[in-house]
């Protein structure tokens, strides 16, 4: 019946383990997705989202199993299907992609046969044809030279054509529902936008319908028509996009977006709101609602003790959500005014400066053949005083080779990195004097890695604490009391392990850890990426008030533009090693830009604004050969000059004050429109 | 907001954090006990009520099978099996944790120094480690023992210069992915000496497959003290060594079977007792 | 790669010299050595001290080495004292029953480690993955000596199906195919075990890998996933502990050569180190190092082959 909905998901339950250690995954879930629709499944870790995509497919392996409901694909019952059945359903009616493509294919299998499988499998037994398929399928997902790309290795691939592989592999035999479990996550973020724009493209020209799985919120609303909030294993809110993201009737999904950054949100504005406190096992087993330990607007009695049932919004039916307060709740209004403008902040001194900064490896290839690879190149910047420098790039683009550079962990090949009159540009961090250790640290990226999994909290703190200074044990003792105070966890955290913490938790341990020192400059490179949206925005928060109270100067690495917009005092935009474009924060997010500035700013998808940003299309190959001479971007950019960019390195530009754009257009010709083409 | 006195960490506190490795599965258990067994025979060799050792009953001659007198039987010289293997466990337990010690420091050691500083040192040692790896280990016994004799201090050293590059390859392997890690980054940025982050920070996570290694060693020791008791390089006589007896009385199984038997049991229940315990304890470390 | 294997090859020369010269410093250092062993315990210090100046054996080490080496390449391996043939047809001799002894054996390890280790990987956990476990651990425990004699006891001497030595001399009773039985039993037990679980190991790590789910949502049956994914994935890393089994093969098997009187290489090596017959005793390291070293170079290049993210660059 051309009525029935594509997939129906009726009162779900996944169960994880058995008896004592029984988890539950997912609770009481019902949704459908129609034929042709896109459906976006939103959470963060630890919600349930991936355990829903797994029990579609029925591989839930050993120890999961569905405790309640049903799942119905095209009227049938998942559960009541044979093997051979479950087998002909899987990758020709139902396929997925997955989040990491690189371990989701087979490395030492050509890509062409990988491919070729599926059609094998399940429509013809004739090589060549599964042969033509598998060619016109990665012609449709834009790979370039696709009779070359059949006999090549995963690994020969970059991150964004493997992706658009696995793509190709899903949508060969036509089914009639995709599933994506985050499929852009590792991605760089331009790369990212473009592969969701790939898939949505697809999926109108085929009609497939998608069920797409993301802690993005932007991206879902980039994809979706329809979404669902889930938090703990149960749905809290679902509804028609615009309708959920533009009037959020349950608090958590406006946790949700108000802990997101976007363009609109500069430092002056209004601060993020983090959800406090975390996800607890024993929420997810409460009979009320589950978010009742961390909601705001939370009523005893009333959210906790009874069953909480979805109920419809008023005057929009489809949608619906699970929350009692959900009436009485204000009108949501989205942040996005920046504050009064603050009068000219004077210039104040530099305190770190960067000449002509750059970094050369020279590696031997496995056949013995020496290549030099050129991670930094002309780096010059400036941190003031008491300020935020923020460096925007992706992976490659050298950001980390610098903040390794500044703390002495590698060293520059050429230029001058000037400190307090010296340059340590070539001193090692075994070679530095105490005070000079003392007074540069760092945050790093990897709460999993920061911390050393054998010592307690603090062990680490204390330690670091009596090695930059000379104090006394009772002294080191109180100090290790007050930084965890700084960062606000309770003081009986320093007898614990990291593994007993969480995420957000480690990485305020790590923050604690840098300021132990006391330090006046600490660089954090990428602090907040590996942490849920709604953590990051606490964390964003507590770097910030930490820097006016103890008088820091802060570099803020990151690849996500719209943080950066939120944090930095003046931002620096690296691509491939080479500084592209420097200046004042508010000069920076202004046009004019320059193309790789613009093309970021175009790939940050905004929730308040679903769909209306679309990214700047992709002009070149997307990993272009490295290139010595000439503009970095040329291979990429939509305004490239042929003959003279990739040849000759650009001129600087000042649009402004202190403003610069390395670019061989004139200051006339630079885009001025996020979103325009060339 | 929430108050910081509410915020929890995600798990409880881990009782008894230094026991962890303690906990294992049954198999490990098993092992546990056979070892268990093998020490206390060895500690009480002397003052178990049974003959000594190198004492010769030529009486017993004439019957060599177990009795009432000699519960194992005697072996070709009239000397009283049972006291023999207890005071051979003696020696074996004696010489293989020595020699296993020493390969594990100095493997470990190197290993540790190998990965951590890399460069020229990392090369010339790595490159020895191999060299010694692929040759035939046999043959270097033979040569060094034949050499140089067969005290029990040369077959210490020889097993330790043979087993250590295991030890060495396992800890540079490990050395080097732990220290990319942060927290060795955050270290040095705190002006840590390089051997304290060897052996503070890098050491006590690797100390897993370590301690699982050394079991395997221990087991593997074991079979090569009995090898070379048994072809003649191992302690010269009349020192209790199993492999020794297994040699001196081979030839005898169609006759008087229980005297090569009876060591060879021994030696293989010692050595099943550390390979259970080293799968129960690896078990424990994936899914513990 | 071919840089690659001429700069191994260049290392494995350089080792085969340090061995060579360590060896050879090892037994003839003191120039009375030779001349002692060859006139025997009784003789006086006369006549050591005048076989050593007639033997040349009072030269340096260096030049004395050089001497050697110089033999060694033209083909010269020198005499055995206690066999009283020239080096080399009593050391070829030994080695082609060692290595059809070893072939037989590694064509029996080979199937059922590979076989065993991957029924274990892909049901890990179950019963029968515990049981190839606990099998593989008990079976790799036992001493060759130990094998030995349980086996000789029970099919030698009581059941009386084997005979409880191989001479390999075709007079007599027993076939050479029955006398290879039980040494090729004990040999196959005591390795198969280690395989085993190094095969087991690697099939468990990569069904674990997310390819393998990948394969499974496409739609492909079980068993085509194993062979068709997996297995190639699996067999990748235990390929070189495969072939470095041929090094312990060829020497290592001394202990059962010994327990059934085999005439073998590692035998050979025993008996030719007791009795400090010298000659035989540099020849034999040289040709065991050379193999060691052979089997080493053919495995890593064996393994670049086989692992495309080596074999081919992005």
């Amino acid at each position: 019946m051309a009525d029935q909905p594509l997939l129906s998901c009726e009162a779900l339950s996944v169960d994880y383990g058995t008896g004592d250690l029984r988890q539950r995954a997912v609770e009481d879930l019902s949704f459908h997705i129609d034929r042709g629709e896109a459906f976006g499944l939103v959470g963060e870790s630890g919600c349930g989202k991936s355990t829903v995509a797994l029990a579609i497919m029925r591989y839930l392996g050993r120890n999961g199993w569905v405790s309640g409901g049903a799942i119905r694909f095209d009227g049938t019952d998942i559960a009541s299907l044979s093997e051979g059945e479950l087998r002909a359903l899987r990758g020709a009616r139902v396929a997925m992609v997955y989040q990491d493509p690189l371990s989701s294919l087979n490395p030492v299998m050509p890509i062409g046969r990988q491919l070729m499988e599926v059609p094998l499998l399940h429509r013809t037994r004739n090589r060549e044809g599964a042969r033509e398929l598998a060619l016109r399928a990665l012609a449709e997902v834009e790979l370039p030279d696709p009779e070359a790309l059949m006999t090549r290795y995963p690994h020969q691939l970059s991150g964004g054509q493997q992706q658009r592989a696995v793509i190709a592999m899903a949508l060969i035999a036509e089914p009639s529902l995709l599933i994506l479990d985050e499929p852009t996550t590792g991605l760089d973020v331009t790369v990212e936008a473009a592969v969701l724009a790939l898939v949505d493209r697809l999926r109108r020209r085929r009609g497939t319908s998608v069920l797409f799985i993301s802690h993005n919120l932007g991206a879902i609303g980039r994809l979706c028509d329809r979404v669902g909030v889930l938090y703990a294993g149960r749905l809290v809110e679902q509804g028609p996009l615009h309708q959920v993201f533009g009037n959020p009737r349950h608090p958590y999904t406006r946790g949700l977006l108000n802990s997101v950054p976007s363009l609109g949100r500069d430092r002056r504005g209004r601060p993020l709101t983090p959800i406090g406190g975390t996800l607890s096992e024993a929420s997810r087993l409460a009979v009320g609602c589950a978010f009742a330990d961390r909601c705001p607007h939370v009523v005893d009695g009333l959210c906790t003790g009874q069953p909480i049932a979805l109920e419809p919004v008023a005057g929009e039916a489809s949608h619906i959500v699970r929350c009692v307060m959900s009436p009485r709740l204000p009108a949501f209004s989205w942040a996005d005014e920046g504050g009064p403008a603050i009068a000219e902040q004077p210039a104040a001194e530099p305190v770190l400066e960067a000449r002509g900064l750059g970094k050369r490896y020279e590696l031997s290839g496995p056949s013995g053949g020496r290549t030099s690879l050129e991670a930094l190149r002309g780096i010059d910047l400036v941190l003031e005083r008491g300020r935020t420098l923020a460096i925007v790039g992706e992976s490659g683009s050298g950001k980390s080779t610098f903040a390794r550079i500044v703390l002495g962990l590698t060293d520059a090949t050429e230029g001058e990195l000037d400190f307090r009159g010296q340059n340590i540009a070539r001193l090692a961090i075994g070679r530095r004097s105490r005070d000079l250790r003392q007074r540069l640290q760092m945050i790093f990226q990897n709460p999993d890695s920061t911390l050393n999994p054998s010592h307690t909290i603090g062990y680490a703190l204390e330690r670091t604490v009596g090695r930059l200074h000379r104090v006394g044990r009772a002294d080191r003792r109180a100090a290790v009391g007050k930084l965890l105070q700084l960062v606000q966890l309770p003081a009986n955290f320093a007898e614990r392990m990291p593994d007993e913490l969480s995420g957000g938790q480690r990485q305020r341990v790590a923050i604690a850890r840098a300021l132990a020192a006391a330090p006046e400059i600490v660089v954090a490179d990428e602090p907040v990426s590996a942490l849920d949206v709604s953590v990051q925005a606490a964390i964003a928060n507590l770097l910030k008030e930490l820097q006016v109270d103890q008088a820091l100067s802060l570099v803020f690495i990151s690849h996500d533009i719209a943080l950066v917009r939120y944090m930095a005092d003046h931002v620096a935009l690296f691509y491939r090693g080479r500084l592209v474009e420097v200046g004042p924060a508010d000069a920076v997010f202004a046009p004019p830009y320059h193309p790789y500035t613009q093309m970021l700013l175009a790939s940050v998808p905004d929730p308040a604004a679903p769909s209306q940003r679309a990214a700047a299309p992709e002009a070149g190959a997307a990993t272009a050969p490295e290139t010595t001479r000439g503009c970095p971007f040329a291979a990429r950019c939509a305004w490239r000059i042929d003959g003279l960019c990739a040849e000759v390195e650009p001129p600087i530009l000042e649009p402004g004050e202190e403003h610069r754009i390395a670019c061989h257009l004139t200051l006339q010709e630079l885009p001025r429109h996020i979103g325009q083409a060339a | 907001m929430t108050d910081i006195a509410d915020i929890v960490p995600i798990a409880p506190p881990t009782p008894a954090r230094g026991l962890r490795v303690l906990r294992l599965t049954t198999a490990g258990y098993v092992g546990v006990g056979i070892i268990a067994f093998w020490v206390a025979a060895a500690l009480l060799a002397p003052v178990l009520p049974m003959a000594a050792p190198n004492a010769s009953d030529l009486g017993a001659l004439a019957n060599p099978l177990p009795s009432a007198a000699h519960w194992l039987g005697v072996d070709l010289s009239g000397r009283d099996i049972l006291s023999r293997i207890v005071w051979g466990a003696r020696t074996v337990l004696t010489v293989a944790p020595i020699a296993v010690a020493g390969a594990t420091i100095a493997g470990a050691m190197l290993g540790l120094i190998a990965g951590y500083r890399r460069g020229t040192l990392d090369s010339v040692l790595s490159r020895i480690s191999d060299v010694i790896l692929s040759f035939p280990v046999i043959i270097l016994y033979m040569i060094i023992l034949t050499r140089f004799g067969a005290s029990a201090l040369n077959i210490v050293l020889v097993i330790t210069v043979t087993k250590a590059p295991i030890i060495y390859r396992l800890v540079r392997a490990m050395t080097l992915e732990l220290r990319e890690r942060e927290y060795v980054a955050a270290a040095q940025m705190r002006g840590e000496s390089g051997l304290y982050i060897m052996l503070v920070e890098i050491l006590p996570n690797a100390r897993g497959p370590i301690i699982v290694d050394v079991c395997l060693r221990l087991g593997y020791t074991t079979i090569a003290i009995g090898v070379l008791g048994f072809l003649g390089i191992g302690l010269p006589p009349p020192t209790p060594d199993w492999g020794g007896m297994v040699r001196e009385t081979y030839g005898m199984i169609s006759l008087y079977p229980h005297m090569a038997i009876i060591p060879c049991v021994a030696i293989s229940t010692l050595v099943i007792g550390f390979n259970l315990l080293a799968v129960g304890l690896r078990r424990k470390a994936r899914h513990g | 790669m071919p840089r690659y294997a001429v700069r191994q090859l260049g290392y494995m020369a350089l080792t085969l010299i340090g061995v060579s010269f360590a060896v050879f410093v090892l037994n003839e250092f003191a120039p009375g050595d030779v001349a002692r062993k060859l006139l025997g315990a009784y003789a006086t210090p006369e006549q050591v001290e005048h076989l050593t100046r007639e033997l040349g054996l009072d030269r340096p080490v260096l030049v004395r080495y050089f001497d050697y080496a110089g033999h060694l390449l033209s083909g010269d391996l020198g005499q055995s004292l206690t066999f009283k043939v020239p080096v080399a047809e009593i050391l070829w001799d030994r080695l082609s029953n060692t290595f059809l002894l070893a072939g037989v054996a590694f064509l029996v390890i080979v199937p059922i480690a590979i076989l065993f280790g991957i029924a274990a990987g892909i049901r890990e956990g179950s019963l029968g993955d515990h049981a190839i476990l606990i099998g593989a651990n008990f079976i790799s425990s036992l001493p060759e000596f130990a094998t030995g004699v349980f086996l000789a006891s029970i099919f030698a001497v009581w059941l009386g199906w084997l005979p409880g030595t191989s001479p390999m001399s075709t007079g007599g009773n027993w076939s050479l195919a029955s006398q290879l039985v039980m040494p090729v039993l004990v040999i196959a037990l005591y390795d198969v075990g280690y395989l085993i679980a190094m095969i087991r190991v690697s099939m468990i790590a990569v069904m674990r890998q997310p390819f393998i789910r990948t394969a499974v949502l496409k739609g492909m049956s079980r068993r085509d996933v194993i062979v068709k994914h997996a297995l190639r994935n699996a067999l990748i890393a235990p390929f070189t502990a495969i072939l470095l089994q041929v090094n312990y093969l060829v020497a290592g098997v001394v202990v059962v050569e010994t327990v059934f009187a085999y005439p073998g290489f590692g035998r050979l090596m025993l008996q030719a180190a007791m009795s400090k017959d010298i000659a035989v005793v540099e020849a034999g390291t040289l040709v065991a190092v050379l193999i060691a070293m052979t089997t080493q170079l053919v495995g890593d290049l064996a393994y670049m082959l086989l692992d495309p993210r080596i074999r081919v660059s992005k």
